[in-house]
């Protein structure tokens, strides 16, 4: 089962020298299991590309991305203001840290995050005796 | 003289309008953000979220909807009325129920009519779509652009 950290858990080796942004976006995600591990999907509307930072340290999932307004005038309305994104999620199974992928789709991040060989199901042939 | 019919219905969609708005108030916009955009109530009415800016020729409208199915964006303007309307892509669907440990993207269909503040050319809009949000260029209608007077000093 997979757990969300409330405390943000901590992987980093050394504490970053400036002060970061500390308001954060939660982006909603789904998460589900499939054969060979799990799949994570999460909404990050502004985010291009090179601005995400997913990593898997002591089996901590780090989300972490930059969003940019594509309108950035005075505004006669706002409803929402983009922040950086974070969430982490604590993993129960090891994950292969070779083997993780990730694309982005219209703002939609998936990442891929595949079991460690032996964890992964193995097929046992039964035999029947005659 | 005039007559007036009593129509119960209408007065309770009046209050519930009134409702929504006053628990709008008191949204955060990190709760709000986060919200799944298709239950009902308030958010489903109120998906996607939009910035509203304008200067002297145009409107511009940034809406908050990541994982969209570009061609089923739909921009209909008439008037000072602006409707978006799509479909945000499900996951696929050959996944198990009991697969998902989580589940909080939402996906469906959505339409939502959002008040311009002024009237704009309905032929002339440009409706992009990058990363996620989606941004609306709508010139202003000539009438409704603001006019220069000389003043001329005497």
């Amino acid at each position: 089962m997979m757990k969300e950290t409330t405390v943000p858990a901590n992987t980093e080796k050394t504490a970053p020298d400036t002060r970061e942004e500390t308001r954060t976006l939660t982006p909603p995600v789904d998460i589900f299991e499939t054969e060979n591990g799990l799949v994570v999907v999460a909404d990050l509307p502004g985010v291009e590309k090179d601005q995400i930072d997913v990593n898997v340290e002591k089996n901590v999932l780090t989300l972490k991305a930059t969003a940019k307004h594509l309108l950035d005038k005075d505004l006669a309305r706002q409803e929402y203001q983009l922040l950086p994104f974070f969430r982490q999620f604590q993993l129960s199974d090891a994950v292969d840290q070779s083997k993780i992928s990730a694309e982005m789709k219209y703002g939609v991040l998936t990442i891929h995050l595949p079991k460690v060989a032996e964890q992964q199901p193995r097929k046992i042939d039964v035999q029947v005796a005659q | 003289m005039t007559t007036f019919f009593w129509e119960p219905l209408q007065g309770l969609e009046a209050i519930r309008r009134e409702m929504d708005q006053l628990l709008q108030q008191y949204d955060t916009p990190r709760g709000r953000i986060a919200r799944s955009a298709f239950l009902p109530g308030v958010s489903a009415r109120t998906y996607p979220l939009t910035n509203i800016s304008e200067d002297k020729d145009n409107v511009y409208v940034e809406a908050l909807a990541p994982g969209l199915n570009p061609e089923t964006i739909e921009v209909t303007v008439l008037r000072d009325q602006l409707r978006i309307a799509g479909e945000k892509t499900a996951i696929n669907p050959d996944i198990k129920a009991e697969a998902f440990h989580r589940s909080e993207r939402g996906a469906g269909r959505f339409t939502r009519v959002i008040a311009l503040p002024t009237e704009v050319d309905g032929d002339k809009v440009k409706a992009e779509y990058k990363n996620g949000l989606l941004l609306l260029t709508l010139p202003k209608h000539a009438e409704a652009k603001p006019k220069q007077i000389a003043v001329k000093v005497s």
